[in-house]
């Protein structure tokens, strides 16, 4: 279980977090969303204990992570997959981490075989490719086989497969009833791996609640009709309640509805209909809604 | 912070240096640069026309000034490294205790330094007073075990200062940019300029050469030191202090 309340942090003049507050269940794969710049890494970093909160806490099974003893037995992170010394092997790398918490060498052979890097273990680890860097980070995170995981951004560059295994992976962790915090920017990822979702966007809690809550109340759906007269359709959807948007290709959005109810008011008013269908909102698209105003870094657009 | 702990804390440091080829070379390195340009000042002071060193520790131990440079470089990596590798992260999250930490690391630094130093200062006795032949001494002779004993403290000492200022600046270029100038002019006797005497006699290198016979005869004012040679160590353990406090502090306040 991680417990963030009410934390903070600032650069300079600039808030990187504002007030966060949000508990990590166990027993789930819980996805920490939101655009580049939104807070993610600053807060993990705060819950690892490596930057100073400004404000608020952060715990790690109630106890702030500074006072765990041997805490790779407690908690495994990945935070960024560069934080490797270019001229060390892989197994190297696991050893020396391994001794600091008292971890028996056989434990390093165990997460080099977990990750498929058993034949890499002795190569120097600058001569790694994204994917088997963020391998040896996911072996690091493990060695303590620890009930809380934290990973930022595993997924980042990973081959299909790679993406394929991680997920699998998180999710049987999850199965053993761990906590696993997953960072992303990318909503869809997440979807696949996650069945919670905790986004955030300039440093501020957007929305604490299951994937599928998150869709259904963020971008709801709607039935896409398509008629020879919209102008009629629409008077008598509005006149039965339901409200209508006219689509740029003249199809009519109608919300609140069931497609049954749309076809049989038409029907009803002698309305002909073309083509109906329920569009449920995609994931990124309710991603876009929600954090909209609070992306960072906006691309120019035309 | 128990026993085991901290073992555990210094083994990890241990491997992080011996898995690294570029902290064994600089290891090596003292070693070699030591012994090697120590023979070769012995023996262009030995040899029939020449009437041998004025003090047969001289040339004992000049050559130190140029092989420190190599441990002051180990000494640097020792913390600094940690962040110009970006493995620092990874280390404060399997030791979140920043004192444990900056005891595990200073503990294994000073056991190398100490093992390093012992190893290059009496091999390069020995093999320098053997090129000097009749001119040299033995460890048994009058003022020799203290200007060896000098010697190993020196070395071991300059090291923990170089890993102090580099755990301040977090940075080891930055560290080894300002302090390898600094002694390499040491070494070309910039504590006796006579306008800057007065104050480069109290840097850190400056102040341990004294027990080392660097420092010229005392006798002569001109080269005479306002302390004696043990205070000059004293300087130096100081300098060492500081450092490592000044390091410390940093690592604690500071954001990873």
């Amino acid at each position: 279980m991680i417990e963030v309340e009410n934390l903070s942090k600032r650069y300079g003049d600039k808030v990187a977090v504002d007030g966060l507050s949000f508990a990590v269940k166990p027993g789930q794969v819980t996805g920490f969303l939101g655009p580049n710049g939104a807070g993610k890494s600053t807060t993990m970093r705060m819950i690892m204990g490596l930057d100073r909160p400004g404000g608020g806490r952060a715990t790690i099974g109630g106890r702030s992570y500074r006072d765990l003893r041997e805490p790779l037995r407690r908690v495994g992170a990945l935070l960024d997959a560069a934080g490797l010394h270019k001229r060390r092997s892989a197994y190297n790398h696991l050893l020396w981490l391994a001794q600091t918490n008292r971890i028996p060498k056989t434990r390093v052979r165990e997460v080099l075989r977990l990750v498929g890097l058993e034949d890499a273990a002795r190569q120097r680890a600058g001569g790694f490719s994204l994917g088997m860097a963020g391998r040896l980070g996911i072996a690091a995170a493990l060695l303590g086989d620890p009930p809380v995981l934290l990973l930022d951004e595993p997924v980042n560059g990973l081959d299909p497969e790679g993406v394929l295994w991680i997920r699998t992976l998180l999710n049987d962790l999850a199965a053993e009833g761990r906590t696993v915090l997953v960072s992303s920017h990318l909503m869809s990822e997440t979807a696949l791996t996650a069945q919670h979702l905790i986004v955030i966007g300039r440093g501020r809690l957007i929305a604490d609640t299951s994937v599928r809550e998150f869709v259904r109340s963020a971008a709801p759906s709607h039935v896409r009709v398509r008629t020879p007269e919209p102008e009629r359709l629409r008077d008598v959807l509005a006149a039965a309640g339901f409200p209508v948007k006219q689509a740029s290709d003249g199809a009519l959005e109608v919300y609140e509805a069931e497609a049954d109810k749309v076809g049989e008011l038409a029907a009803a008013h002698g309305v002909p209909v073309y083509e109906s269908a329920v569009r449920t909102a995609s994931l990124e698209e309710a991603f876009m809604r929600l954090t909209g105003e609070d992306v960072e870094y906006r691309g120019g657009g035309r | 912070m128990s026993v085991a702990t901290v073992r555990g804390v210094v083994v990890s440091e241990w491997t992080k240096v011996w898995s690294v080829p570029s902290t064994l070379w600089t290891l090596l390195l003292t070693v070699a640069v030591s012994v090697g340009f120590g023979r070769f000042v012995a023996g262009a002071l030995s040899g029939p026309d020449v009437q041998g060193p004025a003090d047969p520790l001289f040339a004992a131990f000049y050559s130190l000034t140029f092989g420190q440079l190599a441990i002051v470089v180990f000494g640097a990596l020792v913390v600094g490294g940690e962040y110009s590798a970006g493995t620092i992260r990874a280390s404060l999250s399997a030791v979140p205790r920043r004192g444990l930490f900056y005891t595990g690391k200073l503990l294994a630094a000073t056991g190398i330094a100490v093992v390093v130093s012992v190893v290059t200062v009496f091999v390069t006795f020995f093999v320098t007073q053997s090129a000097l032949g009749v001119n040299g001494v033995t460890l048994s002779d009058e003022g020799v075990p203290a200007a060896v004993a000098g010697a190993c403290l020196y070395l071991t000492l300059i090291t923990l200062f170089a890993t102090g200022v580099a755990a301040m600046l977090r940075n080891p270029t930055l560290t080894l940019g300002i302090l390898l100038p600094i002694f390499f002019l040491g070494a070309q006797g910039v504590g006796n300029v006579p306008g800057l005497k007065s104050f480069a006699q109290y840097l850190p290198d400056q102040a341990g050469s004294l027990i080392m016979h660097l420092a010229g005869p005392q006798d002569d004012p001109r080269w005479a030191r306002d302390y004696g040679p043990w205070t000059g160590v004293g300087i130096l353990a100081l300098w060492a202090i500081a450092a490592l406090v000044g390091g410390y502090l940093v690592m604690r306040r500071r954001d990873a």
